[in-house]
């Protein structure tokens, strides 16, 4: 168990390694460069005065020098006036050094983000905040309606109850967020008026059923049918495992099967399932954010890419990297552990 | 302005679309005549799923095909009274109507829906056969070969499904990137696939059929060598097809972010099939590893994959559509349906007509290839 551990631990890395490298090439890119440099200085710059801001802050030093400093194994270096030489701290908002410190990733120090005008720090931890309050009510809508779901449409196989519920679960795994977004809004906030079809409210901590509804319900359905269909396929397994059998042999009322002795087993699919999911709903909510304009995760992910905001873009990247390798080791453990026939080595 | 009624509207769609209806049921009464020689097919279009299933991705294939002959107006064209017009509304010029109303430019919703068909199922069949024989030609070797090989490989294949989709997305397909070689290096290695994979397919099997496959290899070669020109460099020898640089932009996003999945779902089925008596016999007769991958073990891998496909086609359309959703790759005038989402949801409290059209249309489309996956598997597994 240790050294499987270690050993995905050290795959962790190496993948969180590789993936903001790649993240810190494609971000450093001239033409990126050139529109922070756009975004950052007075309208009507010349090509000389945009040079001079880049050479300024630092982003013409050597390629792996810059990544060193994100990573903090080299010292960060401040601005410097050419003219003077006198060193002033490079982004005044985010009270960056004024003499070169070793001062990144490794030492908790995200960076400063250009677009928001403040510390990577403090605008993600609010917008994960955000993120993670719409996560919980997804996963608490989501999960049981999708078990349910799939253990009655998987205890009756080919009955009339499974085809209805299973074709109702292909339309929403067919149904991405941007077209349920679309459709839930024009019924419910248009014509129904029920529903408000923007969260921003929501972000300012008046979370209320009638801005947050259709945000959580939009994410969650279309997760929601994947889930039911593995749940499905898991329940009608072991519906016809050897044990079922003898337990109806037994004389034992359906209800009891279902609930003593299939469920338990068939939840063991559906939680790798669910697991894997996280990342997949990533995406969900970088639309859905974006839609109903809440301001999380996603909303400051595409703020950031559509501006170029290097350090907020390589921090998201290794947030999200981070879930996607956390619930793949999650999902690999508690498989193991929920099904003792499986053991780690 | 004048209106027609909601009656007329339903009436006159369904005859503009007269060329669909035609060919729909032609294809299935066809299909459904001969289900009995038609194999697995045949089971599929006689279940009722695979029958829905059919007749949405028909529905549209078919639109796609015949789509300039139903549009009644152009895609792009703007007429200046038809602003947010109401569905049914007529136009004063032509005397023809907006069946599906007008959007914010005053463009025909209806012509534009139909136009988006051709571009979605041109681009997204395409982006997944891409992925596919990335994902077979990689796949392959790290469920044949395993050690070394697997490791590398499944670690580029994780890399690649760790990145939020998003973020790949805004990073590849900024109008910025076009000026770099990034494009079209990708695009070179990702089209050297298919060829290779042909080629290797070819020559594995030569020895069987020496004169058959050098014809089939030098034929491989040759359209290659046009796919090519064609779409990594834009430069068709022969003029009939332009891929411009943000369209070949997409073609590379799309496929890489499909890739890694075809990849997992191939290197599983070899590692189980490579088990198998057949392929021990082949490798007892000392066969070349890419002779027992390509002709051996491919083939009998090919049931999932068509599922997969099918499914991968749908994912590859959302994956298209997010695209347009967020502005990326595609013009903003682009009819395609995820562009027109993103155009028509921003005044979604006003105006709701342009915005619910392509959505149905996306929501139909890949629920018709769910449905026929589901189809599909359900039947194969009956035998």
């Amino acid at each position: 168990m240790a050294s499987f551990l270690a050993r995905q631990l050290g795959v962790m890395l190496l993948t969180m390694l590789c993936l903001t490298l790649i993240v810190f090439y494609l971000v450093n890119l001239e033409p990126n460069l050139r529109k922070l440099a756009i975004s950052q200085t007075e309208m009507h710059a010349t090509s000389q005065e945009l040079e001079g801001w880049l050479v300024r802050n630092g982003y013409r030093r050597p390629f792996f020098a810059r990544y060193a400093t994100w990573l903090g194994i080299w010292p960060k270096q401040p601005a410097v006036d050419p003219a003077t030489g006198a060193a002033s701290p490079r982004f005044s908002y985010c009270d960056e050094p004024k003499a070169p410190t070793f001062s990144g990733v490794l030492q908790g120090d995200l960076g400063c983000s250009t677009k928001f005008r403040t510390k990577v720090a403090n605008k993600l931890g609010a917008a994960l905040e955000a993120t993670g309050l719409l996560m919980f009510w997804v996963m608490a809508l989501m999960i049981p309606v999708a078990l349910a779901v799939g253990v009655i449409s998987g205890m009756r196989e080919g009955s009339r109850t499974d085809r209805t519920l299973s074709v109702i679960s292909i339309a929403t795994t067919s149904t991405p967020e941007y077209v349920s977004g679309v459709v839930l809004t024009i019924v419910f906030a248009t014509w129904l008026g029920w529903l408000n079809g923007s969260a921003a409210s929501a972000t300012e901590g008046h979370l209320s059923f009638y801005n947050f509804t259709l945000p959580v319900v939009t994410v969650s359905i279309y997760g929601m049918g994947y889930v039911a269909r593995m749940t499905r396929a898991s329940m009608i397994e072991v519906m016809n495992a050897q044990y079922i059998r003898t337990a109806r042999l037994k004389g034992l009322s359906f209800a009891s099967i279902v609930l003593k002795h299939a469920l338990r087993n068939a939840l063991i699919a559906p939680f790798t399932v669910i697991m894997l999911l996280f990342p997949w709903l990533l995406t969900g909510v970088v639309i859905v954010e974006v839609m109903f304009r809440y301001q999380g995760f996603g909303q400051a992910l595409v703020d950031a890419a559509g501006n170029n905001d290097i350090d907020l873009l390589l921090a998201c990247s290794l947030v999200s990297v981070m879930l996607v390798l956390a619930t793949q080791l999650i999902s690999d453990i508690g498989y193991a552990w929920l099904n003792p026939r499986i053991r780690v080595h | 302005m004048q209106f027609l009624s909601a009656g007329q509207i339903v009436l006159q769609s369904f005859v503009r679309l007269m060329p669909v209806w035609a060919s729909l049921a032609i294809v299935l009464g066809l299909s459904l005549a001969f289900r009995k020689k038609l194999g697995l097919y045949g089971h599929v279009v006689q279940s009722p799923t695979g029958f829905v299933g059919l007749f949405l991705v028909g529905f549209w294939l078919f639109a796609a095909i015949f789509g300039r002959a139903i549009g009644l107006f152009d895609p792009l064209g703007q007429i200046a009274e038809m602003k947010d017009a109401l569905p049914g509304a007529i136009d004063p010029h032509s005397g023809l109507p907006y069946l599906f109303g007008g959007d914010k430019l005053a463009r025909d919703v209806f012509s534009r829906v139909i136009a988006g068909a051709r571009i979605v199922l041109i681009i997204a069949p395409l982006a997944t056969l891409l992925a596919l024989s990335v994902g077979i030609a990689l796949g392959l070797p790290a469920g044949y070969f395993g050690r070394r090989v697997d490791s590398v490989l499944s670690f580029l294949a994780n890399l690649v499904l760790a990145f939020p989709i998003i973020l790949l997305f805004y990073l590849l397909v900024s109008p910025g990137i076009l000026e770099t070689p990034i494009p079209c290096t990708l695009a070179a290695i990702f089209f050297a696939f298919p060829i290779a994979l042909f080629s290797v397919f070819f020559v594995a099997g030569y020895r069987a059929q020496p004169m058959k496959h050098a014809i089939r290899l030098a034929a491989t070669l040759l359209a290659g060598a046009w796919l090519f020109a064609t779409f990594v460099f834009d430069a068709d020898p022969f003029g009939l097809m332009r891929v411009s640089p943000s369209t070949l932009n997409i073609f590379i996003a799309v496929a890489l972010a499909s890739g890694p999945g075809i990849f997992r779902i191939v290197r599983s089925l070899t590692l189980d099939i490579k088990t198998r008596e057949y392929v021990l016999a082949a490798q007892t007769r000392g066969e070349s590893p890419w002779y027992i991958m390509l002709w051996e073990i491919l083939p009998n891998a090919r049931g999932p994959l068509i599922v997969d496909s099918c499914l991968r086609i749908g994912y590859t359309t959302i994956l298209l559509g997010a695209l347009g959703y967020f502005g990326l790759g595609m013009p903003p005038e682009s009819p395609d349906w995820g562009t027109m989402i993103k155009e028509s949801s921003r005044f979604m409290r006003i105006f709701v007509h342009p915005a619910l059209p392509p959505a149905l249309a996306m929501m139909s489309f890949v629920l018709g290839l769910n449905l026929l996956a589901d189809a599909i598997r359900e039947q194969s597994l009956r035998d």
